[in-house]
């Protein structure tokens, strides 16, 4: 065991991640069908003794199935009704919620009205959620006539869940806006363990870090979830990542995935579903475990997905009150590969200029002058980014030396900036700490400039500079300019980085 | 080290690995969501059979000159100039996020989305995809890397290319999203290539490709490169995206 583990980690660049091969793949048209005969007879012979056939008990939801699902593939079988599926199968799923926005929206509902009717109605008027966030507080006029689409939409629909802002020079004038679409949808209690969550949106991915399948769609596929509730989707095999170790008070859970990027490549988990488990993953909090999954999509994967446990139920307490069924990986589910990540030993990282896999220690790039830093969006915009921005701001005591822009991802968000105290500084909140270090004032939540959007974007880059950011994605023109750098990287690290104007690990101030 | 995971096939990884596992590897499965490359889904086999179902169809308008049973459009082929692009040509530089207020399912909007394709491209890219000023690009084919597409959920992607005058995109791997999306939309043939030909093919040469051999012919350089078949998804995006497919098909009423 331990020499072909050593030899297959031989082949990639790192010392802390061993990747195996749980042999799905090729094979799995030979095994699965040898895999499959067993169960059938052993099976059938249950149901002759025992009692008349049943059913409504499915195999997967009584524990008789006897070949091991991992809990990707245990979710599509309970959403396609099916008792047992493999990778590759291609199967109707019924969907329990489907997410639209801003962009994506009025796009999904014209195909939507084409298809099935100017007089059609939605399949069920409380699974769809309509969340604007991504152009908001800006003067451009289809952008503003983009939420209106949305809203009258919402209306004739009756959609339930419509997250509607019309004041855009007071966003806390609009006390049903959320703003960005993936935190909102986990804080208004939206994710549940074992459901399928599609979205117009590729960082859909981020509600895997409940438990449930999640992950975007464009906006033909949405017209027709719209009018049928259901989508045809190919099971996807899985890459299991073991995350175990004690995790360094500087390291950040953007910090492991880049982590991850770095390894697998931008397209290392295209079509693959991503399991993230260990001891460190346990210890994660929901609002970390949402940024592991929500930048699986940068590693082309179809979802991430983290296991239900007491940590998620504790996060949904008073948020649903709908019964959900989580569901796990068996002991003998087949993952098409497993990596083994020591957490204790990684150091900060960036994924520097232009590809979210383009690694490197932070502490590498200690000679790149940055001209800015950002601070928000579904990836790095939650409470607790900007709880550890504070935190390293708080240690540092000293003022940023380049302009750092705070987006708050949701209106929630904002208010914990202005209410939450910073742990250490005598009960001041992350609002004055950021005012005494010289940040921007924190503006009006949105998906902000996180991907450039209209010229007016609060914080969008316009000039050919450098930026530190806690976003997702840092191809060419992400953020505005082309020539513009985007480094991406925890909030941490984004915060160190402000207070030298240097990429900086940020060691330097909490040590 | 332990092994819990995997009770079966432990045995296999040492031969499976290496093209499981490198770097920056071109081993993307051919495109794989419901619409694979992989001949012969039991889904869509439903889908077609479905037609007895509902006999009484009538072809949707858009596209609608081939028939819908064939795998593989019979004879059918692209010709002109192509554009030459590289590796993980992300959403953005295929469609700049500020031009996505443009709504796809609004035909002059469709017609805007078209002249600012692959606009987001650095500017080491010295030739225009579309010319300022125009709304359609003088290159019907383009040519790709690996991974194109990624990025975002997009589908204002493919169909500015689509839009745009491009109806085939031909790349050595593309990501999972804007595959399906091409797909669902009909707007493009997200082909594949065997072989990595983004470095052996220039912008402006002149290439034929036929779909029904799977060829892609650089007459320019006097090259022939070999396709991966395009599988179930031909049939949809020939119909004009999954809705004409179903209703052609028989698996919605028309």
């Amino acid at each position: 065991m331990a020499m072909s583990s050593m030899a297959a980690s031989s082949a990639i660049s790192s010392p802390f991640i061993t990747p195996k091969d749980g042999g799905v793949s090729s094979l799995s048209a030979q095994s699965s069908s040898s895999i499959k005969v067993m169960p059938k007879k052993v099976s059938k012979k249950i149901v002759s003794v025992m009692t008349p056939q049943q059913s409504e008990r499915k195999p997967s939801t009584t524990g008789s199935v006897k070949t091991g699902m991992t809990m990707t593939e245990k979710i599509f079988s309970r959403a396609s009704e099916k008792s047992q599926l493999i990778p590759g199968e291609n199967v109707w799923v019924n969907i329990d919620i489907l997410m639209t926005h801003d962009v994506c929206g009025p796009g999904s509902i014209g195909i939507f009205k084409k298809e099935f009717g100017n007089d059609a109605k939605v399949w069920d008027r409380e699974k769809v959620v309509i969340i604007p966030d991504h152009y908001i507080f800006t003067s451009d006029e289809r952008a503003n006539r983009n939420v209106d689409i949305i809203r009258d939409f919402s209306h004739e629909q009756g959609i339930k869940y419509f997250y509607d802002i019309k004041d855009l020079s007071n966003f806390k004038a609009n006390p049903d806006y959320k703003g960005v679409c993936h935190v909102a949808l986990a804080q208004e209690g939206h994710c549940r363990p074992g459901e399928v969550l599609v979205g117009t949106d590729s960082h859909t991915c981020t509600a895997g870090a409940f438990g449930q399948f999640a992950t975007g769609i464009g906006n033909t596929d949405a017209g027709f979830v719209l009018g049928t509730g259901k989508l045809l989707l190919k099971v996807p095999p899985t890459l299991r990542f073991v995350l175990d170790g004690e995790m360094p008070d500087y390291l950040l859970a953007k910090d492991l995935i880049l982590q991850i990027i770095g390894e697998i490549s931008v397209s290392g988990a295209t079509y693959k579903a991503m399991e993230f488990v260990g001891s460190t993953v346990e210890s994660l909090t929901m609002e970390e475990r949402m940024t592991l999954c929500n930048m699986v999509v940068e590693a082309g994967g179809k979802n991430g997905i983290v296991p239900a446990d007491a940590t998620t139920f504790k996060y949904l307490e008073g948020k649903t009150s709908l019964p959900y069924e989580p569901v796990y990986s068996d002991g003998d589910a087949r993952f098409l590969q497993e990596y083994r990540i020591d957490v204790s030993k990684l150091e900060p990282l960036v994924a520097k200029p232009h590809s979210p896999d383009n690694r490197a220690l932070a502490r590498e790039c200690k000679d790149v002058k940055i001209d800015r830093v950002y601070i928000g969006s579904c990836t790095g915009g939650k409470t607790e980014d900007f709880q550890a921005a504070a935190r390293v701001l708080l240690a540092s005591g000293e003022k940023v030396k380049v302009p750092t822009f705070l987006v708050p991802a949701t209106q929630k968000v904002w208010m914990d900036i202005y209410t939450l105290p910073v742990p250490g500084s005598g009960g001041k909140t992350m609002s004055q700490i950021f005012e005494a270090a010289g940040c921007d004032t924190p503006t009006s939540p949105s998906c902000g400039a996180c991907l450039g959007g209209p010229k007016d974007t609060y914080a969008r880059i316009n000039e050919p500079q450098v930026c530190v950011s806690t976003t997702n994605r840092n191809f060419p023109g992400r953020m505005g300019h082309k020539d513009g750098q985007i480094y991406l990287a925890s909030p941490y690290t984004a915060a160190a980085s402000a207070l030298t104007g240097f990429v900086t690990d940020p060691r330097d101030f909490l040590h | 080290m332990s092994a819990i995971a995997y009770s079966a096939n432990t045995t296999t990884f040492s031969s499976t690995i290496s093209s499981i596992t490198p770097r920056y590897s071109r081993h993307q499965p051919p495109a794989s969501i419901a619409f694979s490359n992989t001949p012969k889904q039991p889904s869509f086999k439903t889908l077609t059979l479905k037609k007895l179902q509902f006999p009484n169809t009538t072809i949707s308008p858009r596209k609608a000159v081939v028939c819908a049973a064939s795998s593989d459009a019979p004879g059918k082929s692209f010709h002109g100039m192509c554009y030459v692009v590289r590796d993980n040509i992300d959403t953005d530089q295929i469609i700049q996020a500020e031009y996505c207020t443009l709504i796809p399912s609004n035909p002059d909007e469709y017609e805007k989305l078209g002249s600012y394709a692959l606009m987001g491209l650095p500017d080491s890219y010295e030739t225009r995809f579309v010319e300022p000023g125009e709304y359609k690009t003088k290159y019907p084919i383009i040519i790709g890397g690996y991974n194109f597409g990624c990025g975002s959920s997009r589908e204002h992607a493919p169909v500015a290319l689509g839009a745009a005058g491009a109806p085939v995109v031909v790349a050595e791997s593309y990501a999972r999203i804007f595959f399906r999306n091409s797909v669902a939309t009909g707007e493009i043939y997200p082909l594949e290539s065997e072989v990595r030909i983004c470095d052996e093919c220039k912008t402006g040469d002149e290439v034929t490709i036929e779909l029904e051999n799977s060829l892609l012919i650089n007459h320019t350089s006097g090259k022939e490169y070999k396709l991966k078949s395009i599988g179930d998804a031909g049939p949809v995006i020939e119909a004009g995206g999954i809705f004409a497919y179903a209703r052609k098909s028989g698996m919605i009423p028309a």
